[in-house]
């Protein structure tokens, strides 16, 4: 989004700096208003912006919600949820970590899927208040783009993807799958990964992905 | 999704009495014990269930995987499915039920999903999913959507013209054949149901499924042991070969003297309004020989009383050839 300023010599207002991104979620965050009187510090740069978590104990208390902690990536955060908010929600919504994707919202996509304590879940099922204890890792966690984990670093190789947005529910759980029992086929990737669709069909090149890590691990 | 008050609690007593508040622990509690979660909040989000109040379980020391007294095996409600599957005693002595549950879902719903939840798990008939539609079971009185319409998945055993839903569950069907005993304790004190007595046909009443009333909290299963040599194996036919429900499936366990079978065990999945298991296929079977055609007796016999629906005709043979091809997997294996 900040990379349109070939084509004028006019100096990109603060509000055009910002990405389509950060915009909504600060909007969503603040109104609207507020958002175009906070843009000041914000800078086009690949690193990703990180807004404040929502859900603050410490911002006034909306009705009905519940305080929780949440660990995710290895991080604690106190937070205030609606009891209805599920760890997907809570991560993208409250957290702004938004790797991790909505698809379905009903646990049969794999879009959303995360670790929960070394584990591969669908966070669209899981509620968060219920999560409180739990060690959560997003694709976040998993690497950056200057230090990929080496599945991330696999499906760049491989082509593992056409849209991306089911990229990380495969990442995740192609991670989780190097420590789960299975045979060394790519039968047995498609099976491992059977609960990951891909919208855009880009399968055989995600089976390659997860087969270079695995004959390398 | 409806709002609801989230309370957790850590000891069986705190569970009971929490949801025995609730008119009924069957369609409609307005008290639900959450564990897994993969099914109920699914049917939350589409507003199938709306408990007022959610009573996390998984504070519960439930998840053990043991020996049982009897020589069997104990299995914690709260036991993953994906603990269950890969269980070594499960693997080697059950592995029916094993091949049952890695044939359910997928990984992450398998890390997720309890035992005691599977053994709950609604059916996915489309009309109970969709609150535009009738359904008996989720609303009783406003008719079965399902009978004149998109068909093709539901039951053609045990159904009723009120519901012909069908059990969407794999584990259920090996805990059929297997012969579990389901452990429950509620504001009586503590009982044992077999897994044949658990389950209630629709009937006139398809919104009760289970035998289960206000306060019943399942705690674990048991599985008899197996006589020494018998063997099981599940086999699952459905229109994609993974992440999807069965067509038709069968759970079966068999031990030969000689050629002869002396004991036989048959349970049937995707075709039932409840984890089916078959009598009548056991007693065709029972003292035979293994040849292909006492396998396909014993299906016949098995699919003996199937009322196919519009759409769902096929499921008949289908179900029939999965039994025999089990019965055949099974009996090589000896």
């Amino acid at each position: 989004m900040a990379e349109h300023t070939d084509d004028t010599s006019k100096p990109l207002t603060s509000l055009e700096k910002l990405s389509r991104r950060s915009f909504l979620s600060r909007a969503g965050a603040m109104g609207v208003a507020t958002a175009a009187a906070t843009v000041a510090p914000v800078v086009a740069s690949a690193e990703p912006e990180r807004p404040q978590p929502q859900g603050d104990p410490a911002m006034p208390e909306t009705p009905g919600t519940i305080p929780i902690t949440l660990k995710v990536n290895g991080e604690t955060h106190q937070l205030r949820i609606d009891p209805r908010a599920t760890v997907l929600d809570t991560l993208r919504e409250t957290l702004h970590l938004t790797g991790t994707k909505k698809g379905c919202d009903h646990g049969q996509c794999g879009a959303c899927t995360v670790h929960v304590d070394g584990r591969r879940a669908n966070s669209c099922l899981l509620l968060a208040a219920m999560h409180q204890k739990a060690e959560i890792t997003t694709i976040e966690g998993l690497g950056t783009p200057q230090k990929m984990h080496p599945m991330q670093a696999a499906f760049v190789e491989h082509d593992g993807y056409q849209c991306g947005y089911c990229t990380s529910g495969q990442i995740m759980s192609a991670v989780a799958m190097l420590h789960e029992p299975w045979g060394d086929t790519d039968t047995d990737v498609k099976e491992a990964l059977s609960g990951n669709i891909c919208r855009c069909g880009a399968y055989p090149n995600i089976v390659a992905a997860v087969q270079s890590v695995r004959r390398h691990a | 999704m409806q709002p609801f008050d989230l309370i957790s609690v850590d000891s069986i007593q705190d569970a009971v009495k929490a949801q025995s508040s609730s008119s009924t622990a069957q369609q409609g509690a307005s008290v639900r014990y959450i564990a897994g979660g993969t099914n109920l909040v699914d049917y939350m989000k589409l507003n199938v269930e709306t408990p007022a109040k959610l009573v996390d379980i998984n504070g519960l020391s439930l998840t053990a995987i043991e020996p049982a007294p009897n020589g069997g095996l104990k299995i914690g409600a709260l036991a993953r499915n994906t603990d269950v599957a890969y269980h070594d005693t499960v693997k080697t002595q059950f592995p029916v039920l094993s091949l049952a549950i890695l044939s359910g879902a997928s990984t992450q719903l398998r890390n997720m999903a309890t035992t005691a939840g599977n053994l709950l798990q609604k059916t996915r008939c489309v009309y109970y999913r969709d609150t535009a539609y009738g359904c008996n079971k989720r609303q009783p009185g406003t008719g079965c959507s399902a009978i004149d319409g998109h068909n093709r998945m539901m039951a053609i055993l045990g159904t009723s013209d009120k519901c012909i839903a069908s059990n969407p569950s794999d584990q259920n069907v090996a805990l059929a054949a297997l012969d579990a005993t389901i452990h429950v304790t509620g504001a009586k004190g503590e009982r044992t149901i077999p897994i044949a007595q658990f389950y209630l046909l629709p009937g006139n009443t398809p919104e009760r499924e289970t035998v289960l009333e206000p306060g019943d909290l399942v705690t674990h299963i048991t599985i008899p042991a197996l006589p020494a040599g018998a063997k099981s194996y599940y086999l699952k036919l459905r229109d994609r070969t993974s992440y999807e429900f069965a067509l038709a499936s069968a759970a079966v366990v068999v031990k030969q003297s000689g050629s002869r079978i002396d004991f036989a065990r048959v349970a049937m999945g995707g075709v039932g309004t409840v984890p089916w298991r078959s009598l009548e296929a056991e007693k065709a079977l029972q003292g035979k020989v293994a040849t292909p055609a006492n396998f396909r007796a014993a299906a016949e016999a098995a699919l003996h009383g199937a009322r196919p629906q519009s759409q769902n005709g096929f499921k008949v043979e289908l179900a029939k050839r999965c039994l025999t091809h089990a019965l055949a997997e099974v009996t090589r294996q000896a």
